[in-house]
C-alpha cells in the first residue's frame, strides 16, 4: 500500500473555503525512459484521483505521465458539514490506494 | 535574475553549443538513447480540439502560475486558477493542461464543481523541454477560456535513462 499524506484543517466554520493537500508515494514511471539496455521501461502511473465529501464527488483529476513522481495535488472545497473526506487513487497494474480523513464543521 | 544570459559574451554557452555540435558531428550525440516520440504543436492542438470540440476558445480568465525559469523539469510546481464566482449557476467545470514538447501533450485534466468554492489547483509536473504550456478552463455555461505561457527548462525530465 502506497503511503499517502493528507492535510485538511481539522476544524472549520460552515461555509469556509478550505484547502485540501494530498501527497502519495508513487514512481509515476512515464513509459518514455529507456532502461540500461535501451528498452523502454513500461509505463506505471496513477491515472485517476477522486475525492468524495460524505459520499459526494467534489474533485476528480485524470493524471498523465507528465505529473511528477509522488503526485502532489492540492485543491479547495467549501466546508458544508462534518463528516468524512475519502480519497482514492487508481492507476496502472491494478494500483489502488484509499485514504480518508474526518472533518469537523461548526 | 542573474544567470549566464546576463553575462557579457556568454562564452560558456557558446563553448557548450560548439562542443555539442562537434559531438553530434562525431556521431556520439545521443545516439544511444532512443528518441522518444515528442508531442508537436500539432498534436497539442489535436489534444486541445478533442477537449474543446468546435467551441471557440477565448483568451483570459484562466491563470497559470509556473516559474519562468525551471532548473529541474522533473518536479515543477504548477498552480492553476480560474476567475470564477464558483456558484451553482456560474462555475468552472473542468481545467486541462497541455504542453507542446513533452512526449505526450496531456498533463492533467481536472473536474470540479460549485462545491470547490475556489477554482484553484496545485500540483507538480514534468517538463521535457523549454516550451509552451497551455491551460484551458471549461465553464458551466459551456464556454472555454485559455491561457498560455512560455517556460525555460534547463534540466529536462523524462528523457534520461536509469
Amino acid at each position: 500500500m502506497a503511503r499517502a499524506l493528507i492535510n485538511v484543517p481539522a476544524k472549520s466554520k460552515r461555509g469556509d473555503v478550505i484547502e485540501i493537500k494530498t501527497l502519495i508515494s508513487h514512481v509515476m514511471e512515464t513509459g518514455f525512459r529507456p532502461d540500461p539496455t535501451g528498452k523502454p521501461i513500461p509505463r506505471d502511473i496513477i491515472t485517476d484521483f477522486v475525492c468524495k465529501y460524505n459520499g459526494e464527488e467534489i474533485f476528480r483529476a485524470e493524471l498523465f505521465p507528465a505529473i511528477g513522481a509522488n503526485p502532489f495535488i492540492s485543491f479547495f472545497t467549501v466546508a458544508t458539514a462534518s463528516g468524512t473526506l475519502a480519497f482514492e487513487w487508481t492507476g496502472d497494474n491494478g494500483f489502488v490506494a484509499t485514504e480518508s480523513v474526518d472533518i469537523t464543521v461548526e | 535574475m542573474t544567470r549566464d544570459d546576463d553575462l557579457p559574451g556568454a562564452t560558456r554557452r557558446r563553448f557548450l553549443i560548439e562542443t555539442a555540435a562537434l559531438a553530434g558531428a562525431a556521431g556520439v550525440g545521443l545516439s544511444l538513447v532512443p528518441a522518444p516520440a515528442s508531442a508537436t504543436p500539432a498534436s497539442m492542438r489535436a489534444a486541445i480540439r478533442k477537449v474543446v470540440g468546435e467551441a471557440p476558445l477565448k483568451k483570459g480568465k484562466m491563470k497559470i502560475d509556473l516559474p519562468p525559469l525551471i532548473e529541474n523539469g522533473n518536479a515543477v510546481p504548477l498552480v492553476l486558477s480560474c476567475d470564477s464566482p464558483m456558484t451553482a449557476e456560474d462555475h468552472v467545470k473542468a481545467m486541462h493542461v497541455f504542453t507542446e514538447k513533452n512526449p505526450q501533450p496531456n498533463v492533467i485534466s481536472i473536474q470540479l464543481g460549485p462545491r470547490a468554492g475556489r477554482a484553484s489547483v496545485s500540483t507538480r509536473i514534468r517538463l521535457a523541454d523549454s516550451q509552451k504550456v497551455v491551460a484551458i478552463a471549461q465553464m458551466s455555461d459551456g464556454s472555454f477560456w485559455s491561457e498560455e505561457i512560455e517556460v525555460v527548462v534547463t534540466l529536462a525530465a523524462c528523457l534520461e535513462g536509469v
